[in-house]
């Protein structure tokens, strides 16, 4: 193991509201930790207070009691950047505008940018690929478009902790990796310490360095995707509906009572199988009364079919699945 | 990022300048600007009633226009981005309402029937006016804390206005005829009549108001992504809120103690201007904002005077009569109106 840096460390940290005398706990007792280099998915029910946890890491909200300490002696607009999912009060702004902000804790108040800080503007903008959008106003941005603008701008900031609130959320399949590759590669290369709330299991399986587990009422489970996994913490919180984590597939009662064998290979095979899978049908490699056969003609897959002493050959699963 | 804004900037100058001199040059009693220049420049002129009007009454009159535009602008634009709101400014929030009631209690108050409503100094009415529209003004931050709803916040200051309105009325129905008078005089605004001592404390309140604006121009910009990301970025959000409070009092203040109650310039001239200069930068906004405000002054007083007649219409008429469509264009034009 080569020697990490811890960037933050709290301590015995309650997080919660206030509201006129009355404190509401949501997290008592927490011992967290951010090291340089590590990308973590910190994930958990709705509600769970995920985003006071966040807010009060950055600074943004007060704890009830215990403490967050950062390492070094820079001022936390250094340390710590934020994207958060509140929205931009002035839609009007321009792109550029917007990563603009980053450099803010640097400067004066007449707002003179040194050369320095030009840099790092446009080294932001070019990690995030958004030198076609600059002069466009936030307001006419899609989505993922508008999430990018805000990494850079948090990128831009140039600390080494940023603290992301579900960046991906409302994204479709292919922003949501892009967001999930970026914020890997920087932890990965720039050696910053991410922590971002997420919804999305799948991805955060698979990409994550930690993950982070919020048990409301019990504390936080950190640990390596694959442990949490296994040990079964994930089951426990999320008491998943037919979700099998360990295969990483929904499950399908096979409530056809009919079971299929289904011979074959690659992905046809695969997808053949979650399609029978899908319809209630149990499917195995061993002999059965129907019997199913994927084949690759000219790179394009077949089904052969037997049943009752039948054949049929189709060339699409549903044609397959009309048939049976 | 460099923003290109001198040209715009250049433009509103020229225009000021221009609308400065031909509201110099207009009134019921024509004058030929080639006159006008050289009683500006030497100070008298062989007809001794020109030198008068000019320097005494028209002189007076285009400064406090650009005086009290800027101010009024100036206010307008920090109540925008501290409200977040594009329809915030200083008649909006009841501000200006504030500072009617507060000049109301000393118009027609116990003290005004001993005889000095008349021989009030000027000092005094603009502190008055100043302590009214500062004290809506905490309480529409206090109500902003529990409604961040926008079109709430409105509504709220609408009431609050109209609250003070109705407070207004009852002291006008109690109050005698001639004090009476003087305070609605005062309210239909007017930008003549002041003197040079009055002229000086209005000419003070722009200096201190814009100066606190220009010291918190990293944070009202900052302020545009919303006040989680400002704190976030080391902003000091509560004296950032307190240093736009206390410049838009001041500001609104005294402009409506000189000059009465002002509609529109607050909430308009922002938005013209932005049409302008397409930046979000208070580094470029508070200089062209004040000049923008100081040349739709200008403008509305020019038109006010109805050239050619004797009559002179009061000036909340006219700023109405300018903003309204000025307002709903921009609206039709965008769709929306934003910040």
């Amino acid at each position: 193991m080569k020697g990490k840096s811890l960037l933050l460390q709290c301590h015995q940290l309650s997080v919660g509201y206030r509201h006129r005398s009355t404190a509401t706990v949501l997290f008592e007792g927490l011992n967290l930790s951010l090291t340089a280099g590590e990308m973590i998915c910190f994930m958990g029910p709705n509600g769970a207070g995920k985003s006071s946890i966040l807010r009060t890491l950055a600074g943004l909200q007060q704890p009830l009691a215990g403490e967050v300490v950062l390492q070094g002696n820079l001022e936390r607009a250094r340390h710590i950047a934020v994207v958060l999912t509140e929205r931009i009060a002035a839609p009007q702004l321009t792109v550029a505008e917007v990563i603009t902000f980053g450099r803010y804790p640097y400067l004066g108040w007449n707002l003179r940018l040194t050369n320095h800080d030009q840099e790092r503007i446009h080294d932001a903008i070019d990690r995030v690929h958004l030198r076609g959008l600059l002069h466009k106003r936030i307001y006419t941005l899609s989505d993922g478009q508008l999430q990018m603008v805000l990494i850079a701008r948090a990128l831009a900031q140039d600390t080494p902790i940023i603290l992301l609130d579900e960046p991906t959320t409302h994204l479709d399949l292919n922003n949501r990796l892009e967001i999930m590759n970026l914020l890997r590669t920087l932890a990965h290369d720039s050696g910053k310490a991410v922590l971002l709330t997420t919804h999305d299991l799948d991805l955060a399986l698979q990409t994550a360095d930690k993950i982070w587990l919020a048990h409301p009422g019990r504390g936080i489970y950190s640990g390596w995707p694959e442990d949490l996994v296994l040990n079964g913490s994930f089951d426990e919180i999320f008491q998943m509906k037919g979700f099998d984590l360990k295969t990483g597939k929904v499950q399908h009662p096979a409530y056809r009572n009919i079971r299929v064998q289904l011979l074959g290979d690659g992905p046809a095979w695969w997808w053949t199988k979650n399609a029978l899978e899908r319809q209630g049908y149990s499917v195995s490699t061993e002999n059965a009364d129907i019997s199913v056969t994927v084949t690759l003609e000219a790179n394009l897959p077949k089904w052969k079919l037997h049943y009752s002493g039948n054949e049929r050959q189709v060339s699409t699963i549903e044609d397959l699945m009309d048939i049976l | 990022m460099r923003e290109n804004v001198t040209s715009p900037w250049v433009l509103l100058l020229f225009l000021m300048l221009l609308l400065f001199i031909a509201n110099l040059a207009t009134g019921s009693v024509s004058i030929p600007p080639a006159e006008i220049l050289s009683i500006l420049v030497t100070g008298s002129h062989d007809n001794p009633a020109w030198t008068e009007i000019v320097l005494n009454f028209r002189l007076t009159k285009a400064l406090t226009c650009i005086l009290a535009g800027s101010a009024l602008a100036l206010a307008g634009l920090q109540m925008q981005t501290l409200f977040r709101n594009p329809l915030a400014g200083p008649d909006v929030l009841g501000l200006s309402a504030g500072a009617s009631l507060a000049v109301a209690i000393l118009f027609m108050a116990p003290a005004a029937t001993l005889g000095i409503a008349e021989h009030l100094p000027p000092l005094v009415v603009s502190v008055a006016a100043t302590a009214g529209s500062l004290t809506v003004f905490l309480i529409m931050i206090l109500v902003a804390r529990r409604l961040p709803d926008p079109a709430s916040l409105l509504i709220v200051g609408l009431m609050v206005g109209a609250l003070a309105a109705s407070v207004v009325s009852v002291l006008q129905y109690i109050s005698k005829a001639e004090h009476l008078q003087v305070f609605v005089i005062w309210t239909m605004g007017s930008l003549g009549g002041l003197n040079w001592n009055e002229l000086l404390i209005l000419a003070l309140a722009l200096v201190v108001g814009s100066a606190l604006a220009f010291s918190a121009i990293k944070p009202l910009n900052a302020w545009l992504l919303g006040e989680r990301y400002a704190l976030s970025l080391g902003i000091n959000t509560r004296r950032t809120r307190l240093i736009a409070i206390l410049s838009a009092s001041v500001l609104t203040g005294a402009v409506t103690a000189f000059c009465g109650p002002i509609a529109f310039v607050g909430l308009a001239v922002p938005h013209l201007t932005r049409l302008l200069i397409r930046t979000h930068n208070h580094k470029a906004l508070i200089p062209a904002v004040a000049l923008g405000g100081a040349a739709l002054m200008l403008f509305c007083d020019i038109v006010a005077q109805l050239p050619g007649s004797t009559y002179i219409l009061p000036i909340n008429a006219l700023t109405a009569l300018i903003g309204a469509p000025v307002v709903i264009w921009i609206i039709l034009q965008n769709k929306s109106i934003r910040i």
